[in-house]
């Protein structure tokens, strides 16, 4: 059965540098795990460098959550264990020995398994830390009973991946991961497709889901807004979601019984040569699957996408939650009074510049934050783009304020730092809303543990 | 153009903590930033940003205050030449009004920006915009006649005591430019009403009082006739504040502030809607002179299309929600015309009821996002039930 849902309000950003519909494989003999891709792990190492491991392995767990551990998605060797200022675990590095060597975890058909047992399977194989939590973002707790689970089926984020091309022809193994998820909860599981991007059967054609149709631009493609649109969230519910090629790797070890890592990832930005989809492993070094496909210059390397993505070194690791790597020029030059120039060259959402003369442009945009940061001025411009029915910069300034009874009030449960990266991009003042927003759960989730 | 920026590159880090002129950072900031939007990337965050920024947004609205000032200058010769019944040219006429607005702007401008500047550095911030924007308004909203030193106190006064103890641009509760013309009107109203001051060098035995004065003193209803016309309001060539008269060319600003979407049409649409739907209330009473007049000619005459178009919108000064915008803008034109007619110790009500709002807009927000907290508590309700 499926609903049309429309979430009106958004902004598209057109970028240079779509990926191309061709998969190339692209080895990573590099693979890292980073505990810093979870929010609020505390890393218990259980390996030491030089330790043999096999995908499935497990690597770590949470000093406080001692049951959920995070496996080796590669066979091979423990090679660095990096850690940074007070000691704190960046990231083990593995070097992959390509055997794809992985432990069994023995096959079952999802369909016949109940709750338990696929919380088990998962948390042993330590795919558990591929379902996250809302609020706050952080690993789900087996435990809880989420009141639905959220899957978004598309990303219509600037130059984003296309989830029809990346999930091609795994129809079986997706299906086979959604019955493994459905018995997770005992609400719905909803996996939400887009009216007009969404053509592929194997979103489709899902079945033990609720399938919602999503109309609207970004960023109606994030869990946010759709969790907004089609059952919002109150105060003490949690919701569950899940990224789409990680049901992939759900489908995997439910059917065959192994940790299986391949991932597709689209590399996207106007300083890559060949914008594409690779194929290649979860956790690769970006070292490795970038090589040679770098235009000279300085260059900022995402592992995510532009608005949202985390800023990575060049030979850096993909985060466990992306499928995307943008790569964008720095914008570290002045421009002589570039504040009244027409300046064509910049997107803007608004009218004072001239980007909705050519709607229909894409932009080669660099990281220039194109103006100084200054308190709020501007008014009832991020509601024209903020699609949740919150009052987007009360609630900012009672986050920043650190006002836990106005936060809850205005609706802090409903929204991630992320939901905040189109107002951060649009605005005037150039403050840095995810990081307040951010910083806002934090405190928020500490101080009501 | 690599020269300067090579020029500002070496001198910049004496400017910078530990340089030798470290105290005047946010002075040599300000101009620095204004010249070349530094190369500062994103650090946190969405890695890409607008275009957009506060320079560019205040800059457009000192673009759409362009009309109102230029049609002032003309107009303040046009009216000079008509009381010494003189005939000019209208290169002339425009050039003997630009001499006579152009000190006004300065001593603004210099005077209400030195007192930011001194804000910035002693607090150690960017400098603010934002005066950009007052720095015009103040001007425009005086009689041509204000002495220099008048303009520079109001000015010092209203950049201090409306915005810089709140915390500067953004935090200030009404505002700035407005505060600035209430002060002249408390402190000196000798120098803020009456005939003698709207017309530059008015030759002796003259009068030449605004609209708004004639009404506050008129007796009978003949003397609405005898008003310049609507078209002659409209168009603006009658006595007022330097750049209120003409409500063509503050409308052409407005449309100018719509269209970017700078001003709120929310607010620009209630103030005018408030005014005429009090105006023509006090028509169907109708028990004094002041309350017969038609209800359009508020709208055009005294600073009532001036504060709809560019004060009421202050994005700062207003309310911030959707819904708090239109109650804010009714109510402004609704108590604009109200203290004109009702109140005869001010002849406008413009600048009183827009400063009043301002004070009540976080009242009617609170009010506002109230609902919408109501509204998630009874979807918590309902679950918890």
């Amino acid at each position: 059965m499926s609903t049309i849902t429309t979430i009106k309000k958004g902004l598209e950003i057109k970028l240079v540098g779509e990926a191309e519909k061709t998969i190339t494989e692209v080895v990573a003999k590099r693979v890292a795990l980073k505990p810093t891709d979870y929010t609020a792990v505390f890393p218990k190492l259980l390996v030491k460098e030089g330790a043999e491991v096999k995908a499935g392995t497990p690597i770590f767990f949470d000093k406080y959550r001692e049951d959920i551990v995070f496996t080796s998605p590669v066979s091979g060797v423990v090679t660095e264990i990096k850690r940074g200022a007070k000691r704190k675990l960046l990231e083990i590095r593995i070097d992959n020995d390509l055997k794809n060597e992985s432990l069994d975890f023995g096959s079952t058909d999802p369909k016949k398994l109940n709750k338990d047992l696929v919380s088990e399977k998962l948390l042993k194989s330590g795919l558990w830390s591929l379902v996250r939590q809302r609020p706050y973002s952080v690993i789900a707790n087996p435990e809880n009973e989420p009141k639905a689970i959220f899957i978004s089926g598309f990303d219509n984020g600037p130059i984003a991946p296309d989830y029809d091309f990346i999930l091609h022809g795994k129809g079986e193994i997706f299906q086979a991961g959604l019955d493994a998820i459905s018995h997770l909860t005992k609400g719905k599981v909803h996996l939400n497709i887009h009216e007009d991007l969404t053509k592929t059967k194997v979103l489709l054609n899902s079945k033990n889901v609720q399938i919602n149709t999503i109309k609207g631009k970004y960023p109606s493609g994030m869990v946010g807004p759709q969790i907004a649109a089609i059952d919002p969230m109150n105060k003490g519910e949690i919701v569950w979601m899940i990224q789409p090629q990680d049901v992939v790797r759900i489908g995997y070890l439910f059917l065959e019984g192994k940790l299986v890592s391949e991932k597709l990832v689209a590399i996207t930005g106007s300083q890559v040569k060949k914008p594409r989809y690779i194929k290649t492993t979860v956790g690769a070094c970006f070292g490795d699957i970038l090589k040679d496909n770098i235009v000279e210059g300085d260059s900022r390397f995402i592992s995510g996408n532009a608005l949202t993505g985390i800023q990575i070194s060049k030979n850096g690791y993909l985060g466990v939650y992306d499928s995307q790597i943008t790569v964008l020029p720095e914008g570290n030059e002045a421009s002589f009074i570039g504040w009244i120039t027409p300046n064509l060259n910049k997107f803007s959402f608004y009218k004072s510049m001239f980007s909705w003369l050519s709607p229909n442009k894409e932009y080669d945009l660099n990281t220039n934050t194109n103006g100084g940061e200054r308190a709020f001025v501007m008014t009832g411009q991020f509601e024209k783009v903020f699609p949740f029915d919150i009052y987007p910069m009360q609630l900012i300034k009672a986050t920043m304020a650190e006002e836990i009874d106005e936060m809850e009030q205005l609706g802090i449960y409903e929204v991630e730092a992320e939901d905040f990266a189109i107002l951060e991009f649009i605005s005037t003042s150039k403050i840095e809303i995810q990081s307040i927003m951010a910083d806002g759960l934090e405190f928020l989730r500490k101080e009501l543990s | 153009m690599k020269a300067l920026e090579k020029f500002l590159d070496k001198i910049r880090p004496n400017f910078q903590k530990g340089g030798k002129y470290q105290y005047l950072q946010s002075t040599f900031d300000a101009f620095d930033t204004f010249l070349f939007v530094p190369g500062h990337v994103t650090k946190k965050g969405s890695h890409i940003r607008d275009g957009i920024d506060l320079k560019r947004t205040m800059f457009m609205v000192v673009m759409a205050v362009m009309p109102a000032m230029f049609f002032g200058m003309w107009n303040v010769g046009h009216l000079h030449f008509l009381n010494i019944n003189e005939t000019a040219t209208f290169i002339e006429t425009f050039f003997y009004g630009f001499l006579k607005v152009l000190p006004l702007i300065i001593v603004s401008y210099v005077v209400g920006l030195g007192v930011e500047f001194i804000f910035a550095q002693m607090r150690g911030h960017e400098v603010n915009e934002g005066f950009l924007v007052s720095g015009i308004l103040i001007p425009l909203i005086v009689p041509v006649s204000t002495p220099l030193w008048m303009v520079a106190v109001a000015t010092i006064f209203a950049v201090i005591i409306g915005k810089e103890v709140f915390g500067g641009t953004g935090m200030n509760i009404v505002n700035p430019a407005l505060l600035a013309r209430a002060f002249l009107f408390f402190a000196y109203p000798s120098n803020m009403s009456g005939d003698k001051v709207w017309i530059a060098e008015q030759a002796d035995g003259t009068t030449g009082a605004t609209p708004l004065g004639d009404l506050l003193t008129a007796t009978d209803k003949t003397q609405i006739d005898a008003l310049p016309s609507v078209m002659e309001s409209f168009i603006g060539t009658i006595p007022g504040s330097v750049g209120e008269t003409s409500t063509l060319a503050i409308l052409l600003g407005g449309l100018f502030l719509l269209f970017t979407g700078i001003a709120s049409w929310r607010v620009m649409l209630s103030v005018f809607a408030g005014g005429y739907a009090m105006g023509l209330i006090f028509n169907a009473v109708d028990t004094n002179v002041y309350m017969a007049l038609p209800a359009h000619m508020h709208l055009v005459i005294g600073g009532f299309a001036f504060g709809a178009v560019f004060m009421a919108t202050d994005p700062v000064t207003a309310a911030q929600t959707n819904t708090g915008k239109y109650i804010y803008g009714i109510l402004i034109g609704v108590i604009a015309v109200l203290i004109r007619v009702v109140n005869p110790a001010y002849p406008e009500g413009m600048m009183l009821a827009i400063l009043l709002l301002n004070v009540f807009a976080p009242t009617i927000d609170y009010y506002v996002v109230q609902s919408n907290i109501k509204r998630r508590m009874k979807r918590l309700d309902k679950i918890t039930a």
